[in-house]
């Protein structure tokens, strides 16, 4: 299935809910993880969470462009002229960045949410969804290394480190589990062969991560997910992400550069 | 020269493709985009042209800088349009440089990319030879460079820190 002008309406819009999450979410948390640069623990992680920041933002403008082949407005009108309420990310991503412990918990969450997307994605109907898929989770392998790697690290390296990733972990744990929140359109979207179900996804996800989680010394809380994002309830911290990320757009300086 | 080159007959293909061998990647800036790979295919129909024109990274800050000067250069053999579309099939790998580029990024200091295995592991990073030296005695340093396409390394016989193409 690629042929846009034979897809009925209501498959758009449910493909188009599922695209919008994804770019909303990638945009997002590339955004929280820029504000690092320059304040990274050390250089190293400073030039790593700078090139994460810019592939998951070059992620986010692939799908926002998907989403404009679907007759959604331009990439540029979706990031930086919509109001928190229209947006459609799990509120996982717009929580502050934190600490460091915070900002490599919520990435690895996040990193490892997308490898089960993404692979199950590679084989969509949609055709050229499932290519830009396979495109994005060969990026993704830098990033799943990375995050994993710092798991392994801060994990059980000393009483503090453990404490604040212990603390990150109980945080990011219900949001993440909101990454798994269904969009709109989900029962059509499984139907038509687009994705599997999200209660399927977050079964993959759980038997990936806990396992790295559990070796790490890390305890994984019981707690209930949040949900809202999906359907654009978002906690107070979207409103001062936006504010900041899209200042200059929304200040008519940004028409030409 | 550009008005040498507006002859009819000669926007062809292979007219196009020896063209393109001028634009450089602008963050390696002695290696072509055709040597790269990054050049899918190139259809000509009455002097309008289509490029298909696969990004190494999707968040390259570079893809506009490059499919501009694509869209220049091939306008000035004379095509009246041109069209460079993005393509993600099959997924640009880093098995698609020539040994072109793969020297010219050596001269640089930047070491190519081995084979790509069918799944990347930090393997691919073991014992890769320093650009400078030659030497096997290297480490990674940084799974990150100064571009998404690019990881920073060290040699422990020269002594020289290095940057590799990082498989795609």
């Amino acid at each position: 299935m690629g042929n846009l002008s034979r897809m009925p309406d209501s498959l758009r819009e449910a493909v188009g809910s599922l695209l919008l999450a994804m770019a909303d979410e990638e945009v997002l948390i590339g955004h929280r993880d820029s504000e690092w640069v320059g304040h990274a623990p050390i250089l190293e992680a400073d030039i790593a969470i700078a090139s994460i920041a810019q592939d998951e933002i070059g992620h986010a403008i692939l799908w926002y462009s998907l989403l404009q082949e679907l007759g959604w407005p331009d990439p540029d009108r979706m990031a930086y002229f919509r109001n928190p309420q229209e947006f459609r990310n799990a509120t996982l991503v717009e929580l502050p960045r934190g600490d460091w412990a915070f900002t490599v918990v919520r990435q690895f969450l996040f990193d490892f949410a997308e490898k089960v997307r993404l692979e199950a994605l590679m084989s969509s109907a949609w055709a050229p969804l499932a290519e830009a898929a396979t495109k994005v989770r060969r990026e993704e392998t830098y990033h799943l290394m990375h995050s994993r790697a710092w798991i392994a690290r801060l994990g059980d390296a000393t009483e503090e480190s453990h404490q604040r990733m212990q603390a990150a972990l109980d945080l990011a744990w219900p949001h993440a589990l909101g990454l798994f929140e269904s969009a709109p359109g989900e029962a059509l979207r499984v139907a038509e062969g687009i994705q599997p179900s999200e209660a399927e996804l977050r079964a993959r996800w759980e038997a990936e991560v806990r396992p790295i989680l559990e070796a790490a010394s890390l305890v994984i809380p019981q707690a209930e997910p949040i949900y809202g994002g999906r359907t654009g309830r978002h906690t107070e911290h979207l409103t001062s992400l936006l504010a900041d990320f899209q200042l200059v757009a929304r200040s008519g300086l940004g028409e030409t550069w | 020269m550009v008005n040498d080159s507006r002859e009819k007959g000669r926007l062809t293909r292979e007219t196009i493709l020896a063209a393109l061998e001028t634009v450089k990647d602008p963050e390696i800036p002695t290696v072509s985009i055709v040597d790269l790979g990054l050049i899918y295919d190139v259809r000509v129909k009455d002097e309008e042209v289509e490029v298909d024109f696969a990004p190494t990274f999707v968040g390259c800050p570079a893809l506009h800088a490059m499919e501009q000067a694509i869209v220049e250069r091939i306008q000035s053999l004379g095509a009246r349009s041109v069209q460079v579309r993005r393509v993600y099939r099959p997924p640009w790998t880093a098995d698609r440089m020539n040994e072109r580029a793969r020297q010219a990024l050596r001269e640089l200091g930047i070491a190519p990319p081995r084979p790509v295995p069918a799944e990347i592991t930090l393997a691919v990073f073991e014992k890769l030879p320093c650009p400078f030296c030659g030497s096997n005695d290297t480490r990674m340093e940084n799974l990150f460079g100064p571009t998404s396409c690019r990881a920073l390394f060290y040699c422990n016989t020269c002594q020289q820190p290095f940057e590799a193409f990082k498989p795609l």
